[in-house]
């Protein structure tokens, strides 16, 4: 046990000597920004994507933007994260000739990726709304698209809020792979620390142990917003 | 008002509708009855094009609807619709149901006449010789939600439900549903109002409220046209009862001579089931 108290006292040096608190502040903005642009970008993209795969086909645009959509969703849920930091990085930058930093980048793939996974959640959400609503909307002279965003998406939402906070918390613990395009998140926070102390096991626990308590933060965050969003449900 | 002519309507290799020819006049209750899949709720739909008719015409206010190229959802401002299941908006209250369409209409109306000025502006600009006047702009978008709200308020006090201006519609029993479902249509100031069935998913005991403020809109003369199985309805407030079968009319006329004498054997037979 003295061991592990030793262990302690150099964590605890490294972090607010070596100015590794700094550090952890630094990854700890960097993960929420990440998580949170890309949940952003995500919805946004994702519900424009439901929305195309949802719009009834009779023409030939909707049915070319509908293949280009299963497309886009089939290749970022078909290839891991990582290797999507790593090909926008280090592939589609020197291409386009784009400058951008890691963090913009894993801004950018988590809200490309995301979008993909939040599109089939958001389809299914759409899909699970009364037709009656948008038929009431439509039979009262509102095109398609004022119904959608005025009636069906809102509803949309509501129902599948606790899938999008879980696609939040999947975003927030997969940050932790963002450093393979060099922005700095929690893990190299700790692992600067570790690295300058010599020692990994305290800083990876402490690392854990923040991850464990954003998620439940974030947890406990949708339960309040289900039940304020609740209230069209509610008798009384 | 409407006339509809010949009008056709498949699904698939299913022939639903063989060919319907009526004219609804202004200020008529038009009553359509007939056995369950007949085609009456097709009908209905394709009155203003919920369903796109596959043959025939559907003239309201002098342009063919069944045309695709005509801009249905000008036309459908004009023709309220009330459904079985009520379809309220269920992330919406009671007052914000009834105001949507009124404020959604208004507001784009408004923007268009903004986006006309503007372009007249920038035309101005760059002619000095002749000068193009603007667009009166005729209210603020404050101004058509308060005129809708007002217009909302209204059309709750006339069905006693003022007081559940802000509730959402899950609190509503299914009578109060229906009345407010009819409201909301009375706030476009429709020329016509489609009901199908608007009675067959309440309770017994609410039926009553929502037949009666159908006949007080009868009574103001509101033009109507009624799917229903509630047949002393029909007696007493159409003017006008269509039997349809297997996509056809097979009589039609007033309620007197249509019930009191019905001639085609299919109707007897299906009168003397519901009356029984
Ligand atoms: N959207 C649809 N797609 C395919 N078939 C339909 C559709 N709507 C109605 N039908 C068919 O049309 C027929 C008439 O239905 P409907 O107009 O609802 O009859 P009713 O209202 O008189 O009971 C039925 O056989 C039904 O199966
Ligand atoms: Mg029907």
């Amino acid at each position: 046990m003295g061991n592990f108290s030793q262990k302690i006292d150099r964590f605890i040096e490294v972090f607010i000597d070596y100015n590794g608190y700094l550090k952890v502040m630094e990854g700890l903005k960097n993960t929420l920004i990440i998580a949170v642009l890309g949940l952003v970008i995500g919805i946004l993209l994702g519900t424009l994507i439901a929305t195309v795969r949802v719009v009834p086909k009779y023409k030939r645009l909707p049915r070319i933007l509908n293949t280009v959509c299963n497309f886009y969703v089939g290749l970022f849920r078909g290839t891991p994260m990582v290797v999507q930091l790593l090909i926008f990085y280090y592939v589609m930058l020197p291409i386009l000739n784009l400058h951008m930093t890691g963090v913009q980048v894993a801004v950018f793939v988590f809200g490309f990726n995301s979008a993909a996974y939040i599109s089939e959640m958001m389809r299914a959400g759409i899909q699970s709304v009364d037709p009656g609503q948008m038929e009431a909307g439509r039979a009262m002279g509102l095109g398609f698209w004022p119904v959608m965003r005025k009636i069906v998406i809102p509803q949309a939402v509501k129902n599948i809020l606790p899938t999008l906070g879980n696609e939040f918390i999947s975003l927030i613990k997969e940050t932790s792979v963002v450093s393979f395009v060099g922005a700095a998140d929690l893990y190299t926070a700790f692992n600067y620390i570790g690295s300058n102390s010599y020692e990994f096991m305290v800083p990876y626990l402490v690392m854990a142990v923040i991850y464990i308590v954003l998620v439940l933060i974030i947890s406990l965050g949708i339960k309040l917003m289900e039940r304020s969003l609740g209230k069209s449900d509610r008798r009384h | 008002m409407i006339d509809v002519i010949n009008l056709e309507k498949q699904f698939g290799q299913n022939k639903v509708l063989n060919g319907i020819s009526v004219t609804i006049e202004k200020g008529d209750i038009m009553v359509v009855i007939g056995p369950s899949g007949s085609g009456k709720s097709t009908f209905l739909r394709c009155l203003n094009c919920m369903e796109d008719p596959t043959g025939g015409q559907i003239i309201f206010n002098g342009e063919n609807l069944a045309d695709l190229s005509v801009d249905i959802n000008i036309h459908r401002r004009h023709m309220g619709m009330v459904f079985q299941h009520f379809n309220l908006f269920s992330n919406k209250t009671v007052i914000e149901n009834i105001m949507l369409a009124p404020v959604y209409v208004g507001c784009s109306d408004l923007k268009k006449i903004k986006r006309k000025n503007r372009s007249t502006k920038i035309k101005n600009l760059f002619s000095s010789s002749s000068q193009q006047e603007l667009l009166p702009v005729p209210m603020t978008k404050a101004q058509i939600t308060a005129n809708a709200k007002k217009q909302a308020m209204e059309l709750l006090d006339r069905i006693g439900l003022a007081d559940k201006a802000d509730v959402y519609p899950s609190t509503l029993s299914g009578g109060q549903k229906q009345r407010v479902a009819i409201v909301r249509s009375l706030a476009m100031n429709p020329d016509v109002i489609l009901f199908d069935e608007p009675t067959s998913a309440l309770d017994p005991e609410m039926v009553g409220e929502v037949l009666d403020l159908m006949k007080s809109l009868a009574k103001e003369g509101m033009t109507m046209v009624i799917v229903t199985h509630e047949m002393g309805f029909a007696k007493e407030v159409a003017n006008k009862v269509l039997f349809m079968d297997e996509g056809r009319i097979l009589e039609s006329g007033a309620p007197d001579e249509f019930f009191g004498n019905p001639g085609n054997q299919r109707l007897k037979d299906f009168l003397s089931k519901v009356l029984s």
